[in-house]
């Protein structure tokens, strides 16, 4: 026994030496949180602002910095970009549809290949086949707004002319346009299923705990107060219930009709 | 006896045709035609290394019957009060994991000490290898309840995940579920016949057996490599995640073969140290001399396992990681690059513990023989050696720095420490630790040896320019091409690096078993005498290998980031986001605590088996002789 106490204790020590270097041995780092596409209002922005954007996507949501940067060397700067267009599409690699800077340096995003500067490309394909993912697919997903905004920004560090026009319309990404062609919802019950308020709320079957219980809200709640909770949570919170738990954008997620048929329906609640 | 032999080869034969036939034509089976395959594999082989699974199953979603891979909510993921649903699947998966990685290199390593025991008729490694099998066998009870255990908290708390992955792969799914018959057939006729299936043509059929149990064991291992890969490099579905139909490309797909070799490597190493540690608890446990000789042996001859599979395991990781970055750079600078570049500098520490351990082991070891004093003198160089390639591996290569950090430090690298954190350096360092370490198992193994062949100066002599020279190509490779060329060079030369370090081994061997062939004994070998604090090394070596596989696990798992499956099924639940390093590092130390202790349990089992109690005065005696009277109560 005292041998296994000895043991135990040996494994135990060497074990809290490991969790103790992995929490107090490096930087306590807070890994950012998953990317979300963010609401831009294009109508107030100038373009001063816009480049601004573009910077934040290039170094953010992008991760263009990931492999354009001088550290690696894993893909090429992209300071001169703009500026040696007019030589990359004259080139006889060239592979691509563009005409003039600003649609180069989208193509380039959204189908690297079409060009691969030599000694970039991946490996076995003779610079014929970039490492390089579509920005507007996949893990980046970018949409028009925020490809045009990268654009706008690569096209001012490169000290070219920037060309690129503010859109008009943010809702151009695909799932905006998949949001706007949705068929509404058939009940006050298929809302609650498909935006998942059971995960939060106790209401119908679910048991959700972070936010106040549904199943009797009609009995203390107006009709009114709840549409107001639902279009602005944090207006009047329920006491013991913490701020910006609950998402506040269920006024642009759902449509009049369904918004009114889940008031209707919680009001109801008894 | 002709006949006998003839029919010893032919057992052995057919173990292997039939191992080939499992390996080679099972997956063919799932995909249909034969022909298909080949062709299908003609036509990879033609496309170039670039093209990604998105485009090679472009247009799959017209043709195919399947649906794109569900797009999630918060609201699909149930939830049970008090129960954090990643928690659990994180820990049930690593548990399973590391039982699994334990039961299958088990058989792997008592295959081969029963194959030497059988060819050196020394009736110790037959011993030897049936403990090593008993002391594992209730483990096999365990991965089977932690694997189901996983599969029910999967359906539970990810069931559109589930459903997706299991619309793609139910058949290699159901032939898993079958091939578990196969491996329980296997298994138990191997274990409780080892004592049945002795001497002659029977131990060739047992040897047989214990080749089935590992082909069978380790298709299955590879079967499930081939869902997690997918959920890292998806291959067989479209950008939409619609599968195209066949299972084979999303088997196969681009990091099933990596994961594979570095498993198979990994779980050898995991499992020589896990039974090393039960050699080394009992070695402490028991007072009489011969337990303890021969517990001391076991203990080495687990380390030898351990340290034979843990050499080669940082070139399956380099080959894993170049495999990552070509699937995708994004992922591979996530890896090693972005935020997950933290973990490998506890890796790091852990490798370096490794190391240590095996040559402190190994140099405890040396005080069994009495001509070991005549290479003392040495080990404190090979000490410098791997604690200097251990700070190297340890340096980072870029550091997250605060503004007034970055002025003080004159960018994001030291002047001088920055240099030994990128790849050549560590390539360099990593060759040179496994080097010293071989240096310290050739030492110990001449320890009680002198050789008598005439030619013994120019063989030592033809050593120690093989390793001179090879040190100086080690250098030049890393030093030249990796801070001199340009990036395509860096990575390359690892390559060379690798083959150097092989050679130098490979050479080394020949030449010392060439060597000391008839050589004298200096005296003895006393088995036992080490000194206790040698076993703890061997603990050290099992809880390290421990903890640095649930770390290893987590940062596999860890990059896929917020997606399922990457690019194609995004991680909407509320734990999609990547945790601190530190609160990895307390999961994987729970669940670390958690295995060992069911390990523990498992080898107490073993020992109870083998135990009897004769209770006085509890069993009416008249009952059992009446029996051997012939009688009975009736």
């Amino acid at each position: 026994m005292r041998n296994f106490l000895k043991v135990a204790f040996f494994s135990l020590l060497v074990i809290g030496l490991f969790a103790g270097f992995a929490n107090f041995g490096i930087p306590r780092i807070e890994p950012a949180p998953p990317p979300t596409e963010e609401k831009i209002d294009l109508g107030s922005l100038t373009m001063d602002q816009f480049l601004v954007l573009g910077e934040k996507i290039y170094k953010g949501k992008g991760t263009c910095t990931l492999c354009h940067n001088a550290l690696g060397g894993r893909a090429p700067l992209l300071e001169k970009a703009a500026a040696v267009t007019a030589a990359r599409l004259k080139d006889a690699r060239y592979k691509g549809d563009a005409t003039d800077i600003e649609s180069y340096l989208v193509e380039s995003m959204i189908k690297p290949s079409a060009f691969v500067v030599a000694g970039f490309g991946k490996k076995g394909t003779q610079d014929a086949v970039s490492p390089m993912p579509d920005v507007s697919a996949g893990s980046i997903g970018l949409n028009e707004v925020e490809i045009a905004a990268v654009t706008a920004y690569l096209q001012d560090m490169g000290g070219v002319e920037v060309t690129v026009e503010i859109p008009e319309d943010a809702g151009d990404s695909a799932a905006e346009d998949e949001e706007q062609q949705r068929k509404p919802y058939e009940s006050a019950e298929d809302i609650i299923s498909e935006i998942g308020c059971g995960a939060c709320h106790k209401v119908g079957e679910d048991e959700g705990e972070q936010g106040p219980d549904l199943t009797k809200i009609g009995a203390i709640r107006s009709a009114a107060h709840i549409r107001k909770s639902i279009l602005d949570p944090n207006a009047e919170l329920s006491k013991g219930f913490e701020k910006d738990l609950m998402p506040n954008d269920y006024g642009t997620q759902l449509y009049a009709s369904e918004l009114e048929m889940l008031v209707e329906y919680l009001a109801k609640l008894k | 006896m002709k006949f006998k032999n003839q029919n010893r080869w032919g057992i052995t034969v057919a173990g292997v045709a039939l191992l080939a036939l499992v390996f080679f034509l099972t997956p063919l089976s799932f995909s249909g035609e034969f022909f298909d395959i080949a062709a299908q594999a003609a036509e990879q082989a033609a496309e170039p290394a670039a093209e990604n699974s998105a485009e090679k199953t472009e247009g799959a979603e017209a043709a195919s019957p399947y649906g794109p891979a569900p797009k999630t909510t918060l609201a699909s993921y149930p939830t049970v009060k008090g129960v954090n649903s990643r928690l659990v699947i994180w820990l049930v998966a690593q548990l399973h994991l590391w039982f699994a990685a334990f039961v299958l290199a088990v058989p792997i390593f008592v295959f081969i000490i029963e194959a030497i025991g059988m060819r050196t008729r020394d009736r110790r490694y037959d011993n030897m290898a049936y403990e090593f099998i008993k002391v594992s066998i209730t483990a096999y009870s365990l991965t089977a309840i932690l694997g189901g255990l996983l599969l029910f908290s999967l359906m539970l708390f990810y069931p559109d995940l589930w459903s997706y992955l299991a619309t793609i792969f139910k058949d290699s799914m159901f032939w898993y579920a079958v091939l578990f018959f196969a491996e329980s057939a296997c298994l138990y006729l191997y274990y409780y016949g080892w004592h049945w299936l002795q001497g002659g043509d029977r131990k060739w059929v047992h040897l047989t057996i214990g080749l089935l149990l590992n082909a069978v064991g380790t298709m299955l291992m590879f079967l499930a490599n081939s869902w997690l890969t997918f959920m890292m490099s998806p291959e067989g579905v479209d950008a939409a995640g619609v599968f195209a139909g066949d299972i084979w490309p999303a088997i196969q797909n681009h990091l099933w073969n990596p994961i594979n070799l570095h498993r198979v490597v990994a779980n050898v190493a995991f499992g020589g140290s896990i039974v090393g540690a039960y050699a080394a608890f009992k070695f402490l446990s028991s007072s009489r001399a011969k337990d303890r000789a021969h517990y001391d042996w076991m203990g080495y001859n687990a380390n030898f396992i351990a340290i034979s599979a843990l050499l080669p395991l940082p070139f399956a990781g380099y080959y894993l990681t170049t495999e990552i970055y070509a699937f995708s750079q994004q992922m591979g600078i996530t890896l090693m690059g972005g935020i997950f570049a933290w973990l490998f500098i506890i890796q790091a520490v852990l490798i370096g513990a490794l190391f240590l351990s095996a040559n402190y082991y190994l140099w405890c070891c040396m005080g069994r023989s009495d001509g070991a004093v005549r290479y003392y003198k040495y080990i404190k160089y090979i000490a410098i050696v791997i604690v200097a390639a251990f700070l190297v591996w340890f340096t980072p290569h870029t550091l997250v720095l605060t503004n007034e950090e970055l002025k003080a430090l004159g960018g994001p690298y030291h002047k001088y420490v920055g240099p030994f954190g990128i790849m050549p350096a560590k390539n360099t360092a990593v060759n040179l630790m496994i080097l010293a370490t071989f240096v310290s198992f050739l030492f110990y193994r001449r320890a009680n040896k002198i050789a008598t062949v005439s030619w013994v100066n120019a063989g030592n002599a033809a050593q120690v320019a093989l390793f001179l020279v090879g040190v100086v190509n080690i250098f030049i490779l890393g030093v030249y091409y990796g801070y001199f060329t340009n990036t395509v060079y860096k990575i390359a030369a690892s390559i060379p690096q690798v083959c150097t370090t092989l050679t130098i081994i490979v050479a080394s061997i020949l030449i010392d078993s060439f060597m000391y062939r008839n050589s004298k004994e200096v005296a003895p070998l006393k088995w036992g005498r080490v000194p206790e604090r040698s076993q703890y090394a061997l603990f050290l070596l099992a809880v390290s290998f421990t903890w640095l596989m649930g770390l290893m696990g987590y940062i596999r798992s860890g990059i896929r980031q917020h997606w399922h499956v990457v690019d194609i099924m995004r991680d909407n639940s509320a734990d999609a986001f990547t945790p601190t390093m530190g609160f990895a590092a307390n999961v994987v130390s729970i669940g670390t605590i958690i295995f060992l202790s069911m390990v523990i349990f498992v080898f107490w089992l073993s020992q109870i088996s083998a135990k009897k109690t004769e209770p006085e005065n509890y069993w009416v005696p008249e009952a059992v002789d009446g029996m051997a009277a012939g009688g009975g109560k009736g």
